[in-house]
């Protein structure tokens, strides 16, 4: 226990002091560090625009309320090719995920030299490439629309269902496919009855977490051209329609709301 | 004996347990599921013949992969990289400095009743935005620049790490924090070491895994003008650089895994 003695008298202390020296250090660096940061973005911002910002803020609140509620008759089409995205991009991804999850997964790879750093490097670059980054790409190559929004959507949520899924995996209880490989089953009947049912609870809580995840990524998508309601947002943002903008933003946060809300429900049925 | 005889013996034949037990609910779900999916594909437009055409363009991107060209924009792209890991150091310190009194305020057993209203509150609306429509309109309200993404990153970070802390001080053990009030603590002194130590693994533990978030986020925040490397991906991907995009794609996968993998060594070390 570090304690400091001054006139013969013991006082606890919570550090010793080369601990207290080497943490004193550390937090220097780090407010030096943000201070640099914090000078870059300073210098790349034009500081007349910011002392206005209250002035604009105010100004863009009076155009956009109240918002044109007239407008929503022509969001139907864009909130449905939305709901397609989201959805057919998880059904995609899930198809995908499952292979690549149970290649990754240690106790059923089937080679844990080659074939699981491959998949695992699968895992790690569809991860951590945003979903809009996919659509600009595949709007590059396939041309925009929503099979580019849902292709994008797919590929980005492979990683992330994959990475869960093969985690629950590695977890399983593996008494039960000792006991369903010494009935004498093949190689695909401990797979269908040992491992299958261990993980399909939380194959489904997966697969209804990456829906709501996906339906927030996919309003947005349309920024890009990669369809869905996105794209009236933009369109309206360019021509500042302000009211129109409102609107949309509204729908967009009743249907995260209501996405989450589903989303949570069915989790809370499974588990 | 043969198998009649014993199913004759044991009544029905074994059947795997189906997922959903009830069947009117099982029934009711796969039909609205493939009703679901004949709309979904009746509606979606694909024009195979721009896919088909757009397949040589995603060979030759796959291609650039194998060459990737970080020399003739390496000053666009190393621009780029800087401000968005200006922006991710910057906006984690504030998100992360913010974030600490929300979640105590957020956390029920440590706030009074309007104190959590109000963070509760605060925390909600943060996760309910996505990080690039608070973008869009940080950077019509503050004009172009790293400062619309630093603050859209800082302001998305309160939400992620407010909440999840709040949580993580709710499910704390109750009987250390008793201990330290027993001694005569005030309340500054009760949350430094009746709280503080508790949740401190898990909050420096989120707080590496936000960074890693920020990072990726900020690599698409440049696709509305907030500052990052994600303007110079677009126009590499407009300009159809492949190589340059594939690059750029690169460095930030790369810079991604080994956030992953630090976080990793130093998530297993606090913990």
């Amino acid at each position: 226990m570090p304690v400091l003695k001054r006139d013969d008298t013991q006082i606890w202390r919570r550090r010793t002091t080369r601990e207290s020296l080497t943490h004193w250090f550390g937090w220097l660096l780090g407010v030096a560090v943000f201070a640099y940061c914090w000078q870059i973005i300073s210098a790349s911002t034009t500081w007349f625009f910011v002392w206005d910002a209250p002035r604009i803020a105010n100004d863009i609140w009076t155009r956009a309320t109240p918002p044109r509620w007239e407008y929503i008759t022509q969001l139907g089409r864009p909130i449905w090719d939305t709901l397609n995205i989201a959805t057919l991009g998880t059904i995609i991804a899930l198809f995908l995920a499952v292979p690549v999850a149970f290649l990754a997964a240690r106790n059923t790879t089937p080679s844990p030299l080659f074939i699981r750093p491959i998949a695992l490097l699968i895992i790690v670059s569809t991860r951590s490439i945003n979903s809009l980054i996919w659509a600009l790409l595949l709007i590059a190559i396939i041309g925009p629309g929503v099979f580019a929004g849902v292709i994008a959507i797919a590929i980005r949520s492979i990683g992330f269902c994959a990475k869960l899924l093969y985690e629950a995996i590695e977890e399983i209880d593996h008494s039960q496919v000792e006991a369903i490989t010494a009935t004498g089953g093949s190689r695909w009947q401990v797979m269908a009855y040992g491992i299958v049912p261990q993980i399909l609870p939380a194959f489904a809580g997966i697969a209804v977490f990456r829906w709501d995840i996906n339906i927030r990524e996919s309003t947005v998508l349309g920024l890009v051209g990669a369809g869905g309601i996105g794209l009236q947002l933009s369109a309206s943002l360019n021509v500042l329609a302000w009211p129109q903008v409102s609107l949309i933003l509204i729908v967009i946060l009743v249907a995260v709301v209501i996405s989450e809300w589903v989303s949570a429900k069915v989790r809370g049925a499974i588990i | 004996m043969s198998a009649v005889a014993l199913e004759d013996m044991v009544g029905r034949r074994w059947r795997k347990p189906a997922f959903v037990k009830n069947p009117v609910l099982r029934w009711t779900l796969i039909l609205g599921f493939i009703a679901y999916l004949i709309a979904a594909f009746m509606t979606i437009e694909v024009d195979w013949g721009r896919v088909y055409d757009g397949l040589d363009r995603g060979w030759a991107f796959v291609l650039a992969f194998t060459s990737p060209d970080f020399t003739s924009r390496w000053s666009d792209i190393w621009s780029g990289l800087l401000e968005s890991i200006v922006m991710t150091v910057a906006a984690s310190v504030v998100g992360i400095l913010i974030s600490i009194p929300i979640g105590l305020g957020a956390a029920r057993n440590v706030a009074p009743l309007p104190v959590y209203v109000i963070c509760r509150g605060i925390v909600a609306i943060s996760r309910a935005l996505q990080e690039i429509i608070v973008a869009i309109l940080l950077v019509a309200i503050f004009g172009f620049g790293p400062l619309a993404g630093f603050l859209t990153l800082s302001f998305a970070t309160i939400g992620f790490l407010s909440k999840l802390l709040a949580e993580d001080i709710e499910a704390m053990d109750k009987v250390q924090a008793e201990a330290i009030r027993a001694s005569g603590a005030r309340w500054t002194q009760w949350i430094n070491y009746g709280v503080q130590p508790q949740v401190m693994p898990r909050l420096v533990g989120l707080s590496i895994y936000r960074i890693d978030i920020n990072f990726r986020e900020s690599a698409i925040l440049g696709l509305v003008g907030a500052g990052g490397i994600g303007a110079t991906l677009n126009t590499a991907f407009d300009r159809y650089e492949y190589d340059t995009a594939a690059a750029i794609l690169l460095l930030i996968i790369g810079i991604v895994m080994a956030l992953e993998y630090l976080s990793g060594i130093i998530r297993a070390r606090v913990q």
